[in-house]
């Protein structure tokens, strides 16, 4: 990002973080996405909305996909695009045998009434905070990840 | 270790309009290891609170676990037929309990002025 030119043939700067399968650790992987958004111009409350959406999805990597297993880590790759940032959050779970779909979104009189688990609202805030979300479930030995990504607003920023 | 513990504690105060208030002060970080300190706190109040206002001023990250666990204290709440409240959310944190739809059951204010006043 400090590079004054890159061409479309460059390499894309990345950075990758492992951080142990214990709650509280996604802390580590929304500080750098923080610092990396931060070096790329994104504004501070498209920042907050990155921010959140790793943490969920470290925190879906570390309680569902490794179980909580500090054996197993939870890989995030973030890479920096022209005008974009990917960020993928790896497990070694089986993942998802399906995208979520808009069933997703939180019935919060249903949870008041306490027909929906008052839980279960990570994957919804990951979809609704960044530009794209896609699960990709683990196979033949590969890793189960989510793809995350949010877009530079040229006029915005 | 990796989480910031949630502290909290309770502070009676008055509204606007005369009533008493319990606020439950929270700090730190709110998250699925924090039952105790939000829930916990909010069952230890008196029987006969009818208005209790949530602050949030010194919370540093709040997870989708920690918004559960402020959804089961609303749930609690409303069974009891009291009124809840909250101040102190950052803009992002304001957006992300707006999101999910919390709004519909406890008013979010920006100071805890503006929520005894609404009291």
């Amino acid at each position: 990002m400090s590079e004054s030119k890159t061409t479309a043939a460059a390499k894309p700067t990345t950075v990758e973080v492992r951080v142990p399968s214990r709650m509280g650790f996604e802390k580590v992987a929304m500080s750098t996405a923080a610092s990396v958004a931060k070096l790329m111009g994104f504004r501070d409350d498209r920042i907050e909305d990155l921010k959140t959406a790793v943490a969920e999805a470290c925190i879906n990597a570390i309680e569902h996909g490794n179980r909580l297993n500090e054996k197993l880590s939870v890989g995030v790759v973030l890479s920096v695009g022209a005008d974009s940032l990917e960020v993928k959050v790896m497990d070694d779970g089986r993942g998802m045998n399906r995208q979520p779909g808009k069933q997703n979104k939180p019935d919060i009189d249903r949870k008041m009434r306490g027909e929906e688990d008052a839980r279960g609202m990570g994957m919804f805030l990951i979809q609704a905070l960044v530009d794209e979300a896609e699960w990709v479930a683990g196979t033949d030995g590969n890793s189960s990840y989510v793809r995350l990504v949010i877009r530079l607003d040229k006029d915005a920023e | 270790m990796a989480q910031n513990e949630t502290k909290a504690r309770v502070e009676q105060l008055t509204s606007a309009a005369g009533h008493p208030v319990a606020v439950l002060r929270f700090e730190g970080d709110i998250a699925s290891t924090s039952k105790d300190a939000v829930l916990g706190t909010y069952q230890a109040l008196p029987k006969e609170t009818k208005l209790v206002l949530l602050d949030f001023t010194k919370v540093d990250y709040i997870n989708s676990s920690g918004i559960a666990l402020v959804i089961q204290l609303l749930i609690e709440a409303s069974k009891c037929g009291q009124k809840a409240s909250a101040f102190g959310l950052s803009a992002h944190f304001t957006k992300v309990f707006t999101m999910v739809g919390i709004p519909k059951y406890a008013g979010l204010f920006s100071t805890q002025a503006e929520a005894l006043a609404a009291l």
